[in-house]
C-alpha cells in the first residue's frame, strides 16, 4: 500500500494532472488494473489457454473501467437524487424478471433486452446501498428505531425478490449491503443485536422455504465428503486444487486439477481455487493483500467524505465488496457453503465486473468531489 | 437537506461512522485472517495431501499384464503357446456414421442384430473414448478383409489379445491342466499388484503348479489422465517380464502312443525313467479339449464335461485309486523273501482255492483247477492267488504295511503336479482310527492278492515299480524338466530320491525279477500272449483287480455282469530286463483281464520308447 502510494507520488505530474482531471484515485486504480490484470492471467489458465475468452472478458473489463472513470465524475448530489429512480426501477425490474425472465441454470435471473441480457439483481447491489445511504442520512444519525425498521424494509423488499428467482448468493449479498448501510448509520447495538436474533429465529423459516438444491448446498457445506460425486464433488475438488498448489503454486498454466477438468465452474465461481493451485500459498495470500487494500482503500475515502449520504454509501460499497471476496474463498477453500457469488474482477462473467467497477466509480467521485471542495 | 437541519450534529455523526467503520475494518481483518489461516491449513499443513490427492485423480497406473510362459515337451515340442485373437472394436467418438458404418461392415462380415443390440447398449454405457467390442474370435480371413478395406472405416479397429492355447488340445489335457478366468477365490489367494493386468491364471495340473514360473511379471504405465479418465500421455513406462518357457519331461511321441495303445478305454497309462523319476507318458482317458476352458467355458458344455459317465474331467493317472489286484505280488513276494519267513523255493500247493482254520470260507484262485505245486517263482509268473494268500498270511500285516509303504503306497510321491491322491495302506492302525475295529485274518489275505482295502493311483503303481528296477532307489516322480532351455538327455539333475528301500540280499531281488521276466517271456507267463514276439525282454505283473465282491456260491461272468462292475485290467512293468530305462504302470477300466487287455497297451508304450531311444542312439553313432 505504502509503496503503491509513494510510487504515485514519485510519478510524472501529467499523469498526476491526467488523474485529477478525470476525477481518479490512483492508489483505487492502480490497484484495480493489476486485479483485472491477474483475473485476465489467471482465467487463460482457467479457461484451457482460450485467447477468445480472455478477450471477451478483456473487453468487459474495458467497458467496466469506462463505466467506473464516467461515474466517478458524477457528483453526490447527483448520486442522491437518483438514488430512488436506481432503487424503484430496479425493484420494478425484478418484478418484470419474475413474471417474464429468461430461464438460466433453472433460476429466472435474466433479462434479455434484445441487444444484452443482464440481471437486473445487478442493479440492486448499487442500488440498495444508494436507497438506503439516501434514506438514513435524511434525518440526523443514528437512526431510530422506526427509521431502522423502514430501512430495513427497503433492503428486504428487493432481496426477498431475488430470492424468490431463486439466487441466494446475490440476495445475501444484496441483503448485507443494506445491513452494512444500517450498521454504519450508528444504528444502536441493541437493535443490531435484535436484528440478529430475529435473523436466526427465521433460519428454520428460510430452510423451509428453501429449494432443494439450496438446501443440499448447505448439508453439503457441512459434510462434503457424505456426497463426493455429486454436489461434494466441487468443493472437495477445490480444496485439492488450492491444498495440492501448496507454498509456492504449481506454476501458470501447470494446475493440474484445473488444466485436466477435475475443477469444475473454474473459470466463473472456482477461479480462486485455479489461483492457489497455480500460485500457491504466497499468491493466494497476495491476493488477499490487494483486496484487503482495497477495501481499507474504500473505508478511508468513506471516513473522509463529507456527508453521512456520502460516508454510508461509500462504506456499504466498500464492506460488501469485502464481502463478495470473503463469501467466495470462503466457499471455495470449504469455509463457508457453496453460493453462486463470483470473485471480484477475477471470475469471468460480465454483469459483476460492470457492477463491482460501477461501485468503485462511486467511491472515486465521493473522493474527487471532496478534493474539489476542500 | 442535511444543512437545512438545525439539530444536526455533523462533528457527531462523522465520529460515530469513524467507529463503525474502524469496527468494520476490524471485523474484516479477522475474517481475511480466518481465511489466511484456512489457506494455511490447505496449503502448507494440508500440501502433502492434498498432493497426494491431486496426483491420484490425474495419474493412473496401466497394468501391462506379461506374456504367458510356454510349454514343451523334453524335446521342445510345443504344448502350450499364446495365440493373438482378433476382435473388432468401435471408438463411438472416432465414428461418423454409426448406422453407415455398421451398413457397410455388414458387406464385409457377418453379424446379427443382437450384436448390434449389446454394442448399442455398450455405447450408452462406455466412455466415448474407449473402443468397444462387436465381434470377438475374428479368423484370418475376416481380419483380412477388413484390413484391406480399413480407410471406409474410421474408428473401427481390430484390437489383437493374446490367449492361451494348446495345440495338442486333448493328448496333454490332463497333464498340463489349463487356465482359466481369475475366479473370486482365487483373487484372494493371487498378489494383487502382479495380476491387476491378468485375466487368466493356471486352475490345474502343470499351467497351475508352475503359476509363478509360467506367468512372469506385471509391467506397469503411468499415464495422466483428465477428469473423463482418457488417457492425455504417458508419464513412465515399464515392461512387463514375460513368464518363463518351461520343458516338461514328457515325450510326447510317447505320450501319442500312449492313447493309441488304450483305444477306447476308459484308463490311464504312466510311464517313468526309473533314473531320475522323469515322467516320460501320463494319459487319462477319457479326455477333453482344454482349450475349451480358456476363454470361459459354456455352461452346457461344462456340464456335460462334468456329468458325463465316464468323467473325463478326472485325470485317473493321479487322482484315480483302484486296487492293484495281482500287481501288488512281487511286492509282497520280496518282503517275504527279505524278512527271511519264506525260502524261494518253498513249495505250496494250490487246489483252487484257500481256507483259514476254523472257517468255511473259501479264499478262491482265478484258476479254479488251482496251479498243483507250485513256488515262488512260479506263483509270481503264473499269479497263483493261493500261493500269496498263506504268504501274506504268515507275513502278517504288521509286516507287509511298512514294506509296502517303503515303495510309497499310501502316500502322496509329491509329484509337480495338482491333484495327486494318496491311495490308501491300510495297517492295524489304520483300521482302528478309521472303523474302530480290529484287523481280521481274512483281511490280510486279500490284501496278499492287492485287494480289500488296498488302493493306489496308476502313478504309484509306476513308481513302485521303477523303485523295484532301480534296486530300491525311489526317486521322485517329476514333469519338470527345466526353464528356458530343454533339458538333457536322462538328465539327473534336481532329480530327487525320496526313499532306499534296504536291501538284504540282492538274489532275492534278482529271484523276484527273474519271476518278473518269466511273466513276460515264459510260455505260462501271464502276459506271454502279448509279448510272443519281443525283441527285448522286459519284465512285468499282470493285474485283475475286483470291483465286486463275488458271493461264495456265485461264479464270476464277465459276460453278465454290468460293464460297470467287470474288472479293472492293470499291467506294471519296465524294460529293458537288465538295465531298465522305463517303467510303465497301466489301468484299464473294466477292461477285464490284465494279460490280455493291459500288458498290450504296455508293450507298445515300451515298444515305441525303445524303438525311439534305439533310433536316437543309432543317430548318435
Amino acid at each position: 500500500m505504502a509503496r503503491l502510494a509513494s510510487e504515485y507520488q514519485g510519478r510524472d505530474s501529467v499523469l498526476r494532472l491526467l488523474a485529477h482531471f478525470f476525477r481518479i484515485d490512483p492508489p483505487l486504480f492502480l490497484a484495480l488494473l493489476l486485479l483485472s490484470a491477474t483475473g485476465l492471467v489467471v482465467l487463460y489458465s482457467a479457461s484451457g489457454q482460450d485467447f477468445d475468452t480472455v478477450l471477451r472478458q478483456g473487453l468487459r473489463v474495458l467497458l467496466a473501467f469506462a463505466v467506473m472513470v464516467l461515474l466517478a465524475q458524477v457528483p453526490s448530489r447527483s448520486l442522491r437524487l437518483w438514488a430512488p429512480w436506481v432503487y424503484g426501477g430496479g425493484v420494478l425490474l425484478l418484478v418484470v424478471v419474475l413474471l417474464a425472465g429468461d430461464v438460466g441454470k433453472g433460476a429466472q435471473r435474466w433479462l434479455d433486452l434484445g441487444v444484452v441480457r443482464f440481471q437486473p439483481s445487478e442493479i440492486l447491489k448499487i442500488g440498495i446501498p444508494l436507497a438506503m445511504a439516501w434514506y438514513l442520512s435524511e434525518r440526523p444519525l443514528p437512526p431510530g428505531i422506526g427509521r431502522v425498521l423502514i430501512a430495513a424494509a427497503i433492503t428486504a423488499i428487493p432481496c426477498v425478490l431475488i430470492a424468490y428467482q431463486p439466487d441466494l448468493g446475490t440476495a445475501l449479498l444484496a441483503c448485507c449491503s443494506g445491513l452494512f448501510a444500517l450498521f454504519l448509520s450508528g444504528m444502536r447495538w441493541r437493535v443490531l443485536l435484535g436484528l440478529v436474533a430475529l435473523a436466526a429465529a427465521s433460519t428454520p423459516v428460510l430452510w423451509h422455504f428453501m429449494h432443494d438444491y439450496q438446501q443440499r448446498r448447505v448439508l453439503t457445506f457441512l459434510n462434503p465428503e457424505s456426497d463426493p460425486l455429486g454436489s461434494g464433488y466441487h468443493i472437495i475438488q477445490s480444496k485439492i486444487a488450492i491444498g495440492s498448489g501448496g507454498t509456492y503454486g504449481k506454476g501458470w498454466l501447470n494446475g493440474t486439477q484445473s488444466n485436466l477438468d477435475f475443477l469444475p465452474e473454474r473459470s466463473t465461481d472456482f477461479v480462486f481455487a485455479v489461483y492457489g493451485e497455480e500460485f500457491g500459498f504466497i499468491g493466494a495470500v497476495l491476493l488477499l493483500l490487494l483486496y484487503v487494500f482495497l477495501v481499507l482503500r474504500g473505508l478511508t475515502i468513506a471516513v473522509q467524505a463529507q456527508d453521512s449520504f456520502e460516508r454510508i454509501l461509500a462504506g456499504s460499497l466498500s464492506l460488501t465488496f469485502f464481502f463478495y471476496v470473503f463469501v467466495n474463498i470462503g466457499m471455495v477453500t470449504g469455509l463457508l457453503p457453496v453460493v453462486g457469488v463470483p470473485l471480484p474482477l477475477m471470475s469471468y462473467g460480465g454483469t459483476s465486473v460492470v457492477t463491482l467497477m460501477a461501485g468503485f466509480g462511486i467511491l472515486m467521485a465521493i473522493n474527487s468531489h471532496r478534493r474539489l471542495l476542500a | 437537506m442535511a444543512v437545512r437541519d438545525p439539530i444536526r450534529d455533523h462533528y457527531f455523526e462523522a465520529s460515530l461512522f469513524r467507529s463503525r467503520a474502524i469496527f468494520a475494518a476490524l471485523i474484516c481483518s479477522t475474517l481475511l485472517l480466518l481465511v489466511a489461516g484456512r489457506l494455511f491449513f490447505l496449503q502448507g499443513v494440508g500440501y502433502s495431501h492434498y498432493e497426494t490427492l491431486s496426483t491420484s485423480n490425474r495419474v493412473r497406473l496401466m497394468a501391462l499384464a506379461p506374456t504367458r510362459g510356454r510349454v514343451f515337451d523334453r524335446n521342445g515340442v510345443l504344448l502350450a503357446e499364446n495365440q493373438p485373437t482378433f476382435s473388432l472394436e468401435l471408438t463411438p467418438e472416432s465414428v461418423p456414421d454409426l448406422p453407415g458404418t455398421l451398413a457397410r461392415l455388414r458387406e464385409l462380415l457377418e453379424f446379427d442384430e443382437e450384436d448390434v443390440v449389446r454394442l448399442r447398449k455398450a455405447l450408452r454405457r462406455n466412455r466415448p473414448f474407449e473402443g468397444i467390442p462387436l465381434l470377438n474370435n475374428l479368423s484370418d480371413d475376416e481380419v483380412a478383409r477388413i484390413a484391406a478395406d480399413r480407410h471406409r472405416f474410421p474408428g473401427v479397429d481390430i484390437a489383437a489379445r493374446l490367449s492361451r492355447h494348446y495345440p495338442l488340445a486333448d493328448l496333454t489335457a490332463h497333464v498340463l491342466g489349463y487356465v482359466g478366468r481369475i475366479d473370486e477365490r482365487e483373487l484372494q489367494a493371487l498378489d494383487p499388484n502382479n495380476y491387476s493386468g491378468t485375466s487368466y491364471v493356471g486352475k490345474t495340473g502343470i499351467e497351475k503348479q508352475y503359476e509363478d514360473l509360467l506367468h512372469g511379471s506385471v509391467g506397469f504405465q503411468q499415464v495422466e489422465v483428465n477428469a473423463e479418465g482418457r488417457i492425455l500421455r504417458v508419464l513412465e513406462d515399464m515392461p512387463p517380464v514375460p513368464g518363463r518357457d518351461i520343458y516338461l519331461t514328457l515325450d510326447i511321441t510317447l505320450q501319442a502312443a500312449a492313447r493309441d495303445a488304450l483305444g477306447d478305454y476308459s484308463g490311464a497309462v504312466v510311464a517313468l525313467d526309473p533314473a531320475n523319476g522323469d515322467v516320460l507318458a501320463m494319459i487319462s482317458r477319457p479326455t477333453f479339449d482344454p482349450n475349451l476352458f480358456v476363454n470361459g467355458i459354456p455352461a452346457a458344455t461344462y456340464a456335460d464335461l462334468s456329468r458325463a459317465e465316464k468323467r473325463p474331467l478326472f485325470n485317473r493317472a493321479l487322482s484315480g485309486q483302484y486296487p492293484p489286484g495281482s500287481v501288488i505280488k512281487p511286492f509282497l513276494a520280496l518282503a517275504a523273501l527279505e524278512t527271511g519267513l519264506q525260502p524261494p523255493g518253498r513249495v505250496q500247493f494250490c487246489r483252487g482255492y484257500y481256507m483259514l482254520p476254523n472257517d468255511e470260507r473259501r479264499y478262491r484262485d482265478w484258476k479254479k483247477r488251482g496251479h498243483g505245486a507250485i513256488d515262488l517263482h512260479d506263483a509270481i509268473a503264473q499269479s497263483c492267488d493261493v500261493y500269496f494268500y498263506d504268504l501274506a498270511l504268515r507275513l502278517g500285516i504288521d509286516r507287509i504295511s511298512p514294506y509296502l509303504e517303503a515303495f510309497g503306497f499310501g502316500q502322496r510321491s509329491g509329484i509337480d503336479s495338482t491333484g495327486e491322491a494318496a491311495g490308501i495302506l491300510p495297517s492295524r492302525a489304520w483300521k482302528r482310527k478309521l472303523r474302530n475295529e480290529p484287523w481280521f485274518p481274512g483281511e490280510t489275505l486279500i490284501t496278499g492278492i492287492g485287494q480289500g482295502y488296498l488302493s493306489a493311483t496308476p502313478l504309484q503303481l509306476a513308481s513302485a515299480t521303477a523303485t523295484l528296477a532301480s534296486g530300491g532307489v525311489r526317486m521322485r516322480p517329476r514333469l519338470l524338466a527345466g526353464v528356458d532351455a530343454a533339458p538333457a538327455a536322462r538328465d539327473t539333475h534336481g532329480a530327487q530320491v525320496l526313499s532306499r528301500v534296504e536291501i538284504v540280499n540282492e538274489a532275492n531281488w534278482q529271484h523276484v525279477a527273474k519271476a518278473m521276466e518269466d511273466v513276460v517271456h515264459h510260455f505260462l507267463g501271464t502276459a506271454f500272449t502279448a509279448h510272443s514276439d519281443v525283441t527285448y525282454r522286459s519284465a512285468g505283473k499282470t493285474g485283475t483287480a475286483q470291483v465286486v465282491a463275488i458271493a461264495q456260491d456265485e461264479e464270476y461272468d464277465a459276460e453278465q455282469l454290468a460293464f460297470k462292475l467287470r474288472d479293472h485290467a492293470l499291467y506294471v512293468a519296465y524294460a529293458p530286463a537288465q538295465r531298465p530305462r522305463i517303467a510303465v504302470a497301466v489301468l484299464v477300466e473294466h477292461g477285464g483281464s490284465g494279460g490280455s487287455v493291459a500288458a498290450p497297451v504296455a508293450r507298445r508304450v515300451i515298444d515305441a520308447y525303445l524303438r525311439e531311444r534305439s533310433a536316437a542312439s543309432a543317430r548318435e553313432d
